[in-house]
């Protein structure tokens, strides 16, 4: 805990993340090309699904970097409630963009990856569907930020709609299953079973450190863009007050001439 | 309790008297109910067969409306603050609110549905479990959209930020509540179960509903 207390001073974090930023992008950028090196030459192509399957290299780590970011907002938007740490919110509004994009590059892949196995872009499978309520509440959620332009009121606000939407996630997920079950489409497509071969999994693992490395360095940054942004604001605030002073005064000393 | 009902009898006297718009959400319901037929056609058998969705459809767009005025009227000329200095609870007066906007929009919805199932040409079940179900499920959507209500009570331009904050969170309610008339007239799940689980979306978003929201409201100054 107090090691977080001391990180979550924004000048402290500032100096460690700009000391860190290079070695998490690099070793990201690493991880990515020894992941794709991996997914587009090493691994075989899928019995069953051919050469598509290599979509799954980025389906699969986006779908679980889209989640990953709402638990992380989650987490923040505790520590931005209850403990009023201003470094919590900067990492929730950071997070925002970055997990509405993975949610969205999921979607996509996803689209473009069962219009040849499923020949549609789009089905109203459980988890597409779920997929998409998630990018809709990200969507909601940037929408609140970008409308209430005082930073520390739309933290507070955000952070509330995040954790209600915390507890409903489980609820829609229940809920869109349960519909699914209830409307069961005529096709049935299925994954090719619970079991990866590892000749798969290795790529997939080593892919999906890459993007989550990725991730955290595009995280990091918005971090420290957002609180440089603020740092603008308020000396700018301040620069106008002052202005705002100074020509008072002269303007009280013309009317006194 | 004398306040909580004084507020629910204050909030219900605004609505229904002129200026409040009481009635907008049942006549809106009822533009929405029109409208469909004149999109798809007018294929009674069709529109049997998608009645309830379009009732379901109607209620849930149908309770958008008021909610942005549901805080940020009292917002604007201080009551807010007033009622937030008296005795009764931030979650009371949240709760009261909700029941007074409930009362003039869900009730209203679910007592119209069975006439305007009509024009959708449902059978008679169907229409009892549309009413039952809208009964059951309404006040669900009134909790979840106090919580965007609440957030955006000091937002000049809150009404379509609400509807893109409830709408997603309302999903589940949709749900069940067309499962529900679904499962009245024939299926293979009884009306039981999804009405069981629409009466347990209810109480829950009950709980969700006025905590967010109340906390919502601690947030405006």
């Amino acid at each position: 805990m107090t090691m977080i207390n001391q990180l979550a001073n924004p000048t402290r974090f500032m100096a460690l993340s700009g000391r860190l930023l290079p070695w998490i992008a690099g070793l990201g950028a690493v991880g990515l090309v020894i992941g794709f090196y991996g997914a587009w030459f090493s691994a075989p192509a899928d019995y069953q699904q051919g050469e598509t399957i290599r979509i799954m290299y980025v389906h699969v780590p986006a779908a679980w970097l889209a989640m990953a970011f709402y638990t992380v907002m989650t987490i923040s938007a505790v520590g931005a409630l209850v403990w009023r740490h201003p470094l919590a919110e900067v990492a929730q509004k950071a997070a925002a963009p970055i997990g509405a994009c993975f949610a969205l590059v999921c979607l996509i892949t996803g689209a473009l990856w069962g219009r040849p196995m499923w020949g549609t872009y789009w089905v109203w499978d459980a988890r597409l569907t779920s997929m998409l309520v998630l990018l809709l509440i990200y969507l909601a959620i940037i929408a609140l930020w970008r409308t209430i332009d005082e930073p520390t009121q739309a933290g507070r606000a955000v952070s509330i709609l995040t954790l209600v939407g915390s507890v409903n996630i489980p609820i829609i997920k229940f809920s869109v299953d349960w519909w699914n079950t209830l409307h069961q489409p005529a096709s049935v497509f299925r994954m090719d079973g619970p079991t990866i071969h590892p000749s798969m999994l290795w790529p997939l693992l080593i892919c999906a450190i890459g993007f989550s490395l990725l991730a955290v360095a595009l995280h990091l940054v918005a971090m420290r863009t957002e609180i440089m942004r603020r740092r603008i604001r308020t000396l700018t605030i301040l620069a106008a007050d002052r202005a705002d002073r100074t020509a008072g005064m002269a303007g009280y000393g013309s009317a006194a001439e | 309790m004398s306040g909580f009902l004084a507020l629910v009898r204050r909030d219900l006297a605004l609505s229904l008297r002129i200026g409040g718009g009481a009635s907008f959400a049942l006549v809106f319901f009822l533009m929405i109910v029109t409208l469909t037929p004149f999109a798809i056609g007018p294929d009674l058998n069709l529109l049997a067969r998608i009645a309830p969705a379009i009732l379901w459809i109607g209620a849930v767009l149908a309770t958008l409306i008021g909610l942005d005025r549901l805080f940020q009227a009292d917002a604007e000329d201080g009551t807010l603050d007033l009622l937030k200095a008296g005795r009764l609870p931030l979650e009371g007066i949240v709760l009261a609110k909700c029941l007074a906007h409930w009362l003039t929009t869900g009730l209203p919805l679910a007592l119209a549905a069975p006439l305007f199932g009509l024009l959708l040409a449902m059978e008679p079940a169907g229409m009892a479990a549309a009413a039952l179900s809208l009964l059951v499920g309404t006040p669900a959507l009134t909790f979840i959209g106090a919580v965007g209500a609440a957030l955006t009570a000091g937002i000049r331009r809150g009404g379509v930020l609400i509807a893109i904050m409830a709408l997603p969170l309302m999903i589940p309610v949709l749900i069940f509540g067309v499962a529900a008339c679904n499962a009245a007239v024939g299926g293979t799940i009884p009306f039981a179960t999804p009405l069981a689980i629409l009466g347990a979306l209810t109480l829950i978003f009950a709980v969700i509903g006025v905590i967010g929201a109340a906390a919502g409201l601690r947030q405006v100054d």
